[in-house]
């Protein structure tokens, strides 16, 4: 029992392994019940492609969660920065190297997001709104910004293909897997963006002075203040930080899609946001966990091809995907808290017939020696 | 222990005045601490206690007088929380001095960082001299507790000791105790007090504020009394007793109350 029980604690404490757990059993769960789908390699480099651009979102979210704070205004970003990449590239477009063209988009669009993301900070930081109430009008407007510059149309990006740009970041690996149908399962350069957005931002919150700040702020914003920590600067540089991101993201999906649509980004919100949740990052704030939203991201968008590929119908894929989501993220809640051993008390509590001299306090050990 | 200069005083208040708007909070505050002086700072609610703490960490601003630290003068329009550190004024508050859900090295460095290139902090460092800390400065013994707990499993009175631990790493001139026992049992009041006497010990000054005059008599080697935004007694503690002191309150307390009835 003590055994086990140190075995939770020492597992509990490796960071993002119930849901990297979760995400096992999933996968190991429709190879058995969709083997045709997936035993093979197609469906695997179909998720690196399409789980990117969430993934990124997710790991900026992550801070702006860790810190006590909510941006819903990410959707809007991403259309945003995908218009002012597309139109970069088709006005810089006919004058210079297209490639350079494109560079040029991909900072501006960077910088659109940054600017975003700013003025969220700022209106948060400065004038003490709270940021679920600035953010949701900031996707109200810039949702309706881009709408409007777009004329509600959307742009295909036809000579974006041969571009160093669109290489460089959405381009494939071919050669690593091995293939028999010949060379046309390459691994999307988006998924490794994503990784090594994934470590570096695992630096910045776990390892740097930024990180620690965004953590204590989140915790507790008067202990913050009182220790020396720049509350109003922090909270501008993380919501700054969210909008060059959401930016990035949305550049990759226009890259990708070789088309820009005023929508892109829209459908984001929720799972983007179940995916931070079903890695542990708690909306209380205080305490963020990268590897989880790496994780979570995966686990969110293998759902719904996956439920699809077993062959039960459709009409099933939201129901399991709230099953999971709400699975993982007890499971999470527990194991952290190192209350896993509580869970077990309870079933066995429920499992009792009423009436058997079943006491609440009774039930549940104390949890260490004394 | 390192001597940052020969001055006989860790603080002087000179001429302290604070008003909101047109309310007084506090008038004419003198008020000198020793270099290794431990004084209880009583005073009913609202006598302008919590005023003078603020004044003291840099969180308001006094509308008249001057601040000395171990001799050196304040620049009060330059003072803040980042500051008040830097001269070394340290404060322990009742429960806002660690964040709850963070790890133990990291609270005692937060705000101060120990980093390397480009503000990355250096863990292994900051883990080095936060053990250090919990076992020589303030004594923590065993019982599971190590520099990679969270806070939120330690006990109030814990609490408070890596709280006071924090400050005298940081080599403070003085240690503003604001009501650190409100709120604890009497068991972890107990842990608190000795981590005070650990203050003394290391021959630092202190500040201490409760309204509890048992722990404020036990721990102070002076009393200084607080009403209506004025200083109205300093009293040594080898002058008084505990109920001497007990009985001077409320006297005074209740003259002060006939004035008013009157």
């Amino acid at each position: 029992m003590n055994r086990t029980r140190s075995i939770i604690k020492i597992l509990g404490k490796i960071e993002g392994l119930p849901v990297a757990t979760v995400l096992v059993v999933l996968i190991i769960a429709f190879m058995i019940t969709a083997p045709d789908v997936f035993l093979k390699w197609r469906i695997y480099m179909s998720f690196l492609q399409t789980v990117a651009p969430p993934l990124i979102l997710g790991l900026g979210l992550t801070f702006v969660i860790t810190a006590g704070e909510i941006d819903l205004s990410f959707p809007a970003t991403v259309a945003f920065a995908g218009y002012v990449f597309t139109w970069s590239f088709k006005n810089f477009g006919e004058s210079m190297d297209p490639s350079l063209a494109a560079a040029g988009g991909l900072v501006l669009a960077l910088l659109a997001g940054g600017m975003v993301g700013y003025i969220n900070g700022v209106i948060v930081a400065k004038l003490n709104v709270p940021s679920i109430m600035v953010t949701l009008a900031a996707q109200f407007f810039w949702y309706g910004v881009t709408v409007l510059l777009a004329g509600g149309l959307q742009a295909a990006l036809t000579t974006i293909e041969n571009n160093h740009i669109h290489s460089l970041f959405v381009g494939r690996i071919y050669g690593v897997i091995p293939d028999p149908a010949r060379g046309r399962i390459g691994i999307p350069v988006q998924a490794l963006w994503a990784l090594a957005l994934t470590v570096f931002l695992w630096f910045i919150l776990n390892r740097h002075k930024f990180g620690e700040a965004v953590m204590f702020i989140g915790d507790n914003p008067n202990v913050a203040r009182v220790m020396g920590i720049n509350v109003e600067a922090t909270r501008i540089q993380l919501f700054t930080l969210m909008g060059v991101i959401s930016a990035f993201a949305g550049v990759i999906l226009t890259l990708e899609m070789r088309v820009f649509y005023p929508t892109q980004g829209q459908g984001m919100l929720l799972p983007v946001m179940a995916a931070v949740f079903i890695g542990g990052t708690s909306i209380a704030g205080g305490v963020g966990i990268i590897v989880g939203t790496f994780f979570g991201s995966y686990i969110i968008g293998s759902l719904e091809a996956g439920v699809v590929a077993t062959g039960i119908s459709g009409f099933w894929v939201q129901l399991v995907q709230g099953l999971v989501m709400g699975g993982s993220i007890i499971l999470n809640t527990l194991l952290i808290e190192g209350r896993l051993n509580v869970l077990g008390q309870r079933f066995r509590q429920w499992g009792m017939p009423v009436g058997t001299g079943y006491t609440p306090e009774g039930q549940i050990p104390p949890q260490s020696g004394d | 222990m390192v001597e940052k200069s020969d001055h006989p005083y860790a603080l002087q208040m000179v001429n302290i005045e604070k008003y909101f708007g047109l309310v007084c909070a506090l008038k004419n505050i003198n008020l000198q601490v020793g270099r290794n002086e431990i004084v209880g700072l009583i005073g009913d609610n609202g006598a302008g206690k919590s005023t003078m703490v603020k004044i003291l960490t840099g969180v308001h601003q006094p509308t008249r007088g001057e601040l000395y630290v171990a001799g050196r003068k304040v620049d009060l329009k330059r003072y803040n929380v980042k500051t008040a550190h830097e001269y070394g004024i340290e404060t322990v508050y009742q429960d806002k001095s660690l964040g709850e859900k963070q790890v133990l090295w990291r609270n005692f460095f937060i705000g101060r960082q120990i980093t390397r290139r480009f503000g990355f902090i250096d863990v292994k460092k900051e883990k080095e001299i936060a053990n250090e800390i919990m076992l020589n400065t303030i004594g923590f013994r065993g019982k599971g507790i190590t520099v990679d707990s969270k806070v939120n499993k330690l006990s109030g009175g814990e609490r408070q000791g890596v709280a006071i631990g924090r400050a005298m790493h940081f080599e403070a001139e003085l240690i503003v105790l604001d009501e650190p026992t409100v709120a604890l049992s009497l068991k972890e009041v107990r842990k608190v007090l000795n981590f005070v006497h650990k203050i003394k010990e290391a021959g630092k000054a202190c500040i201490y504020i409760s309204h509890n005059l048992q722990d404020v008599y036990e721990i102070s080697d002076r009393f200084v009394v607080l009403d209506r935004g004025e200083i109205v007694a300093s009293i040594e503690k080898k002058d008084t007793s505990l109920q001497d002191l007990d009985d001077f309150l409320l006297t005074y307390a209740h003259g002060l109350k006939d004035k008013r009835e009157s």
